[in-house]
């Protein structure tokens, strides 16, 4: 294929990735942004949302697309409800004391993975997509008679994927809206920033806490459930999507919203582009050594505001 | 009303509150003076269950508050205004007098009634409460906490770095609440600025409260605002 295709390819599933990152990002961005948590199970619960995405797909049965919607709504709320428990049993135990809390979340980590293990077992396993019509794209290329349509092979995507990409747009509009419009959005805001005046109030900073933390773990559950028809679910995969949210919000800025939206789009855009050109692992290396560079130059993340 | 009972409280290990003792009745305003460090604060937060008591007890009309949850205190209507205002900074002016109306329900009619006793914050209802000035920021925190709709007010140095102007159309709020029935207590380093209107006057000194007197018996024997103020 020429460069053209090529690149439209690369931008598709650029996009893809970018928009599941974002849901990820942007739940361990509001859980940091309200409870200064660094939430490290983080990957543990977007792992945990494909797997219970599969688990109800083979539970339910029938039709893919009936079982795929059941999926989109349980798995996020069962993780989202296990990570409320986490955080009243565990993290509010321990006063959200930025050391301990990583390394219970660390902890948070591990029974969630082993657990995985021990229960649905080694196997990456596939959920069926909900529909997926394959179609392909057209291209122009000069010719005597001037520029002509045609449809190179291998340039082509799914309805699928497109679904994927425009179900995240939706999902990403509404949470902004949540967040600025009402008010539980309010009352979130305000115990971000300053948890005793929220207290004063009558916001009850505890149960805001446990929702954010729940909401934050759906994020990435629901960005799960929507990977898992392309990518298949394994207990172990949970590490990268982690690794590359955090390289997201230190960019986009812990803690901002709009920061950690733009920085999930370019890094998962510039992934899939740099992954179909050179090398996957390429990516890897130019995207870490970018964090190196932000944390150098502009520790508070390209759209943060410096300490107080 | 709101009455403190040998109040114990500090941050951790360190003990401020010793025995504090006082009382804030409907429709006066007690004024709590001390130094520097002598408690005060302490003693707004103690009653706003933001620092932890660890003996006597808080009531408020007979019912005893010192338990609760700290976001129970305001739906038992009481009202902070706390040192250095400390607004929701990145929220908008009508934001955060939508926070004091999470708890008394008031809606519009509140909203409209708190904003037209500051008609200056009524053109700035979309700016970013961080950016006002010092004083549209007093009457922003003033405002929030009026839109609870409390029984009880509690308002530490309102007339911290303020000009003479607005001094008086905080002080002036604060008599027509005392006059709608509020119990008031206002803590204030000024004294010459609030000394008029006070009811009463508990002084604070080292975690301890000393007297409490009638402020009327102030105006004429400066000498206990020497002892504890050091004018
Ligand atoms: N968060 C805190 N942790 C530990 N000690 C504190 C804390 N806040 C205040 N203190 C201490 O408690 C004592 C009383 O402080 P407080 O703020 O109540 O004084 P204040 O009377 O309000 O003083 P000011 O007139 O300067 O506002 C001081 O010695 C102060 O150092
Ligand atoms: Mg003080």
């Amino acid at each position: 294929m020429e460069f053209g295709p090529n690149l439209i390819i690369a931008l598709i599933e650029g996009s893809v990735q970018a928009a599941v990152l974002t849901l990820i990002a942007v739940g361990l961005s509001l859980v940091f942004g309200v409870m200064r948590v660094v939430n490290v199970a983080h990957g543990e619960f977007f792992m945990l949302g494909a797997v219970l995405a599969w688990a109800v797909a083979s539970f339910v049965g029938g039709h893919p697309a009936v079982s795929f919607i059941l999926a989109l709504i349980i798995a996020p709320l069962l993780v989202g409800i296990l990570a409320a428990a986490a955080d009243i049993l565990i993290l509010k135990r321990i006063n959200y004391d930025p050391e301990n809390t990583i390394v219970a979340t660390i902890g948070i980590l591990y029974i969630i993975q082993q657990m995985t293990l021990i229960t649905y077992g080694p196997d990456a396993r596939p959920v069926e997509p909900p529909f997926n019509h394959r179609f392909s794209i057209p291209w122009f290329e000069y010719t005597e008679q001037g520029y002509s349509m045609y449809w190179p092979w291998g340039l082509g995507t799914t309805s699928y994927k497109l679904f994927v990409v425009a179900a995240a747009v939706a999902v990403i509009v509404l949470l902004w809206l949540a967040i600025s419009r009402t008010k539980a959005g309010l009352m979130m805001r305000a115990t971000q920033l300053d948890r005793d005046m929220a207290q004063s109030f009558g916001i009850p900073v505890d149960r805001v806490n446990a929702i954010v933390f729940g909401v934050g773990a759906a994020l990435a559950a629901l960005g799960a459930v929507l990977i898992v028809p392309i990518q298949q679910a394994h207990y172990l995969m949970g590490g990268e999507p982690l690794l590359l949210a955090f390289i997201v919000v230190i960019i986009g800025g812990l803690g901002s919203l709009p920061g950690t939206i733009v920085a999930a789009v370019f890094i998962g855009l510039s992934d899939g582009i740099i992954s179909i050109f050179f090398a996957p692992t390429l990516a890897k290396i130019l995207s870490t050594l970018l964090v190196a560079f932000v944390l150098i130059f502009r520790p508070q993340g390209l759209f943060g505001k410096a300490v107080r | 009303m709101l009455v403190l009972d040998k109040i114990n409280a500090g941050y951790g290990s360190a003990q401020i509150l010793r025995d504090v003792s006082l009382e804030a009745k409907p429709g006066e305003i007690l004024c709590l003076f001390g130094r520097n460090g002598a408690g005060k604060t302490t003693i707004m937060k103690a009653i706003m269950g933001l620092v932890r008591t660890t003996a006597g007890v808080i009531t408020l009309g007979g019912q005893n508050i010192s338990r609760l949850r700290a976001d129970q205190i305001p739906k038992c209507g009481i009202g902070y205004i706390p040192q250095g205002r400390r607004l929701f900074s990145e929220l908008t002016v009508e934001e955060n007098i939508e926070a004091g109306l999470l708890v008394s329900n008031g809606g519009q009619v509140v909203k409209q009634r708190v904003l037209d006793m500051f008609p200056p914050l009524k053109s700035r209802l979309d700016q970013q409460a961080g950016t006002l000035s010092g004083g549209e920021q007093q009457m922003l925190a003033t405002a929030r906490a009026l839109a609870i709709e409390p029984k009880v007010l509690l308002l530490d140095e309102p007339t911290e770095g303020l000009q003479p102007s607005m001094i008086e159309q905080i002080r002036n709020v604060v008599v027509q609440m005392r006059d709608e029935g509020v119990a008031v207590i206002l803590v204030e380093q000024r004294v010459d600025a609030v000394l008029s209107i006070a009811n009463r006057v508990t002084f604070i000194e080292n975690g301890y409260s000393r007297e409490t007197l009638n402020a009327s018996v102030l105006n004429s024997d400066k000498s206990l605002l020497d002892k504890y103020v050091g004018v």
